[in-house]
């Protein structure tokens, strides 16, 4: 049974929201220092080059230029993993590669100094398919990572961490199997994650090994920790702004941060980078590029036997997330199918474009995009229903997995089976599913078809938070938690639950600025682990913090600390609330100080499950999403409107729609991006919304006081193969790239002559 | 208005600046966003894209909205332009029913969009008693939010139109 709780499953208004409807709230471009300068980027032509000769020197003498950096005089910094990137090189590995750095008094000046600024270049043969890359012969990017194969080793995921999918016997198990089908799919159209607001930070000295950071970061105390390790550990001090949206892309933008500081040392003031909207497009993050091709067995009754294959990934010019990306998906691949012989090697490749990095869906997606269409051939030969298929594969509780650690761990979390038939019969998955490559329905040139993917990470408890929590005398209290808001009501869910462990108003509940300097260590809300994780952290320490204040009240009440309770600013005896006393008697201008601790736990994962309904005109090759039902269960709502928010973002971020319309469009000729701006980068808009339905379950689950989980990261990743399915569906062909494009759909063979 | 000169009326306040090059001047080249952040500090109207293709500066000019990145300051001579800071009642502080609605129905994620989408509403509100939801797409359909509040935001317009009565 469900507690009632007073703040926790309520509706409350976000603590930021009067400072956002209001226009108040200060984003990274807001921000001022004084004497601070603008910096700007030369970026290079070429998508591989050399640079044969550089100079700066006119440049230089330009009215309000401060400081004009190359590769010969930039800091000897080093990020990547494993570290391969400096803060400038004379090697450039894709068009918009920095060549060059200025800082000015303005903007203006700034951009006019990179017209001045000479550079003479040895244009490189250049490699961009990750099939080609690992050729031999092919172009190479880093001498150190021969056939461009970055190994797969991810050291801050421990000693051991996920590098394969390898247990059992496949040759056994194909032999075991009644059907095996063979097949690819690529899902390597780079969609763009594409916050609203660019990526900026703000870099200052304060002295010569003390580096004060402003940036749009969500995770400021990774950040600096990041820094410390790749900038000759150093002391950073991390500050966040509001972040105006990130989807993991600004967690840490250490390149953005090796600029400024670079410039900031040199011209000794401090140096504000802000991204162009064309830079975010071109010279930010992308998604990772993926393909798998291998062989899947499957009984007559869906049950899977075996998978092997090549999980092929396009990282483009470097890595900082990737091999991290890869345990993960490795990891979640084994959340959606119960198999007992695996071998599914991924391949990390570098090539000639801008670099996929840390998004939302980490790893998961990508494979899971390129994987479940091959599996689908089979489960279509076997005639499985795949909504029938996902419920008794999906993990259950007492159910086995590896995850990125490299360890097995046993799911303790709860059976979503509930939540995925309370999905089915939203949508009416049983009416509309016909059969594979069927449509629902047929109306002149108009098909519908329906799909349906899941998705689960068990990285809701991934790394170490820590939190403060502080009493004041005035019957407030203070949370020291090192997050920034980035949209998902995270620091305002965090003080519900204190307010709840308290049982104050929420209006005297407060959160510290994010600032590494005030805060303990916090990972930081990434891969849905702000309400586990994080969370955890805050409600220890709002309970340690209690347990003080009882404790000192104990001497007051003489009675045992245990006997009492607290509300509202005052303590009384639970036998006995009316005879109470307000916490400042507790001690003349007495504070308590509480902290909680989180470790990694990897044994609760969460789920969503998303089914689609599509319309395809086979006349215009247009594909409408009609109806998106989304399903979870997490244990307990924390906050109803965030988690919906949270739901709707299957629509964003690189997401489903990346299933038929959002892409980098490369230029494989030129090297470039040919569309780095939002009118060719196509994105939905208002006029296109499907019908969205949110099926919210809650079964607790065993995680912290208020058996909770996180749920925000994994939503856009079952999408994108979902749509697949539907657009299959409709039109009556599999299909093994996205997006899916008009053009395709009017390839189809035999497109007019389908009967209902 | 002296020569060389522009008057701007933001939120109910003239300002006077020196067309110019110099600092504190507004340059002929200077766009309305620029010149409300960066000379008046009006910080609330947000740049997402600087080319006029994601909504987030849309300021209202004479009631209208605009998007303030492709728009010159100096075009908006002798103009009133109303910003997210200026629809709060200045001697209460109370919110605009549109503000208000936002808060209410939590129309936002990270809330970089809102002010934006805020003043198309407001201007739509303001030509049309009661728009029909194809009306308030439509309205909306510039603006760019990527977190998808766009269901809340639909619910916050139904709920200002309801605060009209």
């Amino acid at each position: 049974m469900q507690r009632e709780y007073r703040f926790i499953g309520r509706e409350t208004a976000r603590k930021d929201g009067l400072g956002i409807v209001r226009g108040r709230e200060k984003f990274i471009d807001d921000l001022k220092l004084p004497g601070m300068l603008q910096a700007k980027i030369l970026r290079s032509p070429h998508p591989h080059a050399l640079i044969k000769y550089i100079d700066t020197s006119r440049a230089a003498k330009l009215d309000g230029v401060k400081a004009v950096l190359t590769y010969k005089d930039t800091p000897p910094w080093k990020g990547g993993l494993p570290p391969h990137l400096g803060v400038l090189s004379n090697v450039l590995r894709y068009t918009g590669d920095a060549v060059a750095l200025v800082a000015a008094e303005t903007e203006e000046a700034a951009e006019m100094a990179l017209d001045y600024i000479d550079v003479e270049y040895v244009p490189l043969e250049a490699v961009y398919d990750a099939e080609e890359a690992i050729k031999p012969g092919a172009p190479q990017l880093y001498p150190q990572f021969p056939g461009n194969s970055f190994p797969l080793a991810c050291p801050w995921m421990g000693e051991n961490s996920l590098q394969e999918v390898a247990m059992g016997d496949v040759e056994r198990g194909f032999a075991e199997a009644d059907i095996v089908v063979e097949g690819s799919c690529r899902y390597d159209n780079i969609p763009n994650p594409l916050p609203l607001e660019p990526p900026g930070v703000i870099a200052a000295w304060e002295g010569p090994r003390d580096l004060t950071v402003w940036s749009s970061t969500q995770t400021p105390y990774f950040l600096k920790m990041m820094l410390h390790y790749t900038m000759g550990r150093i002391n950073v001090r991390s500050i966040a702004a509001h972040c105006g949206g990130s989807f993991g892309t600004k967690a840490v933008p250490w390149q953005l941060v090796f600029y400024a500081a670079a410039l900031a040392r040199v011209s000794k003031r401090p140096v504000k980078l802000f991204y162009s909207k064309a830079e975010h497009f071109a010279a930010y993050t992308l998604r990772l590029g993926s393909a798998f091709s291998g062989k899947i067995g499957i009984k007559k009754d869906g049950r899977v036997m075996a998978v092997a294959g090549e999980w092929l990934i396009n990282s483009g010019y470097c890595s900082d997330a990737a091999q991290g990306m890869v345990a993960v998906g490795c990891g979640e691949v084994q959340l959606l199918i119960r198999c007992p012989n695996w071998a599914v090697k991924p391949k990390l490749v570098c090539t000639n474009r801008n670099a996929s990095k840390m998004v939302r869906g980490y790893g998961g997606q990508e494979l899971e995009a390129a994987f479940l269409p091959v599996l689908n051939l089979a489960l279509a030969k076997a005639g499985v229903d795949p909504f029938v298929f996902f419920k008794q594969n999906y993990v259950k509780p007492g159910d086995d997995y590896f995850w990125r650690d490299g360890n097995r761990w046993v799911c303790r979390g709860i059976d979503y089976s509930a939540a995925m038939e309370k999905g089915a019969e939203v949508f009416g998955w049983k009416e509309k599913w016909k059969g594979w490559l069927k449509p629902s329905s047929v109306d002149g040139p108009h098909r519908t078809g329906v799909g349906v993917g899941v998705h689960g990470n068990a990285d809701v408890g991934e790394d170490v938070s820590e939190a403060y929590v502080r009493l004041d005398p005035d019957a407030t209290c203070v949370i020291y938690s090192c997050v920034s808001e980035h949209g998902t009501g995270q620091r305002s869910s965090l003080c519900k639950m204190v307010a709840e462990v308290l049982n104050i108003p929420l209006e005297a509940v407060s959160l510290a600025p994010p600032d590494s300097l005030v805060n303990p260590y916090e990972f930081g809300p990434v891969g849905s682990r702000g309400t586990y994780a994080i969370g955890s952290a805050v409600i220890r320490a709002a309970e340690d913090a209690k347990r003080k204040l009882l404790s000192r009240g104990a001497a007051l009440f003489q009675c045992p600390a245990e006997e009492l309770e607290t509300k509202d600013g005052f303590i009384f005896r639970k036998d006995d609330p009316e005879n109470k006393l307000p916490w400042k008697a507790t001690g003349f201008d007495q504070t308590y100080m509480g902290y909680g601790r989180f470790e990694p736990d990897f044994s609760v994962p969460n789920f969503v499950m998303i089914f689609v309904e599509v319309e395809v005109d086979m006349e215009t090759g247009k594909i409408a999403v009609k109806r998106v039902v989304g399903a979870t269960d997490v244990g307990q709502i924390i906050d109803p409107q965030s988690l919906l928010h949270q739901m709707h973002g299957c629509l964003g971020s690189a997401g489903l729609d990346s299933a038929i319309f959002e892409e980098s469009v490369l230029d494989k000729k030129l090297g470039r991006i040919l569309n780095p701006n939002m009118v060719d980068y196509k994105w939905r808009t208002f006029l296109e919304l499907p019908v969205f339905e949110a099926v919210i379950l809650e079964t607790p689950i065993n995680t912290h006081l208020f058996n909770s989980v996180g749920f925000g990261e994994i939503v856009t990743s079952p999408a994108p193969s979902a749509v697949l399915m539907a657009v299959s569906n409709a039109v009556g062909r599999f299909f093994d790239t996205y997006p899916i494009t008009p053009e395709m759909i009017l390839q189809t063979p035999g497109k007019g002559r389908l009967k209902a | 208005m002296k020569e060389n000169g522009l008057l701007l009326m933001v939120n109910g306040q003239s300002y006077e600046f020196k067309i110019g090059t110099g600092p504190g001047e507004v340059s002929p080249s200077h766009t309305l966003a620029r010149t409300l952040r960066e000379d008046l500090g009006l910080t609330g109207t947000k740049v997402g894209c600087n080319k006029g293709e994601c909504g987030a500066c849309t300021v209202l000019l004479e009631g209208t909205p605009v998007l303030s990145c492709l728009t010159l300051t100096v075009e908006c001579n002798g103009k009133r332009v109303t910003t997210i800071e200026g629809l709060e009642d200045p001697e209460t502080g109370e919110l605009d029913p549109v503000q208000q609605s936002f808060l209410e129905s939590g129309a936002f994620q990270c809330g970089f969009c809102t002010p934006g989408m805020i003043m198309t509403v407001k201007a739509l509100l303001g030509d049309m008693p009661a728009p029909t939801e194809l009306e308030i797409k439509e309205a909306l359909s510039g603006h760019y939010c990527r977190c998808i509040s766009h269901y809340h935001v639909l619910d916050a317009v139904g709920r200002a139109i309801g605060k009209r009565g």
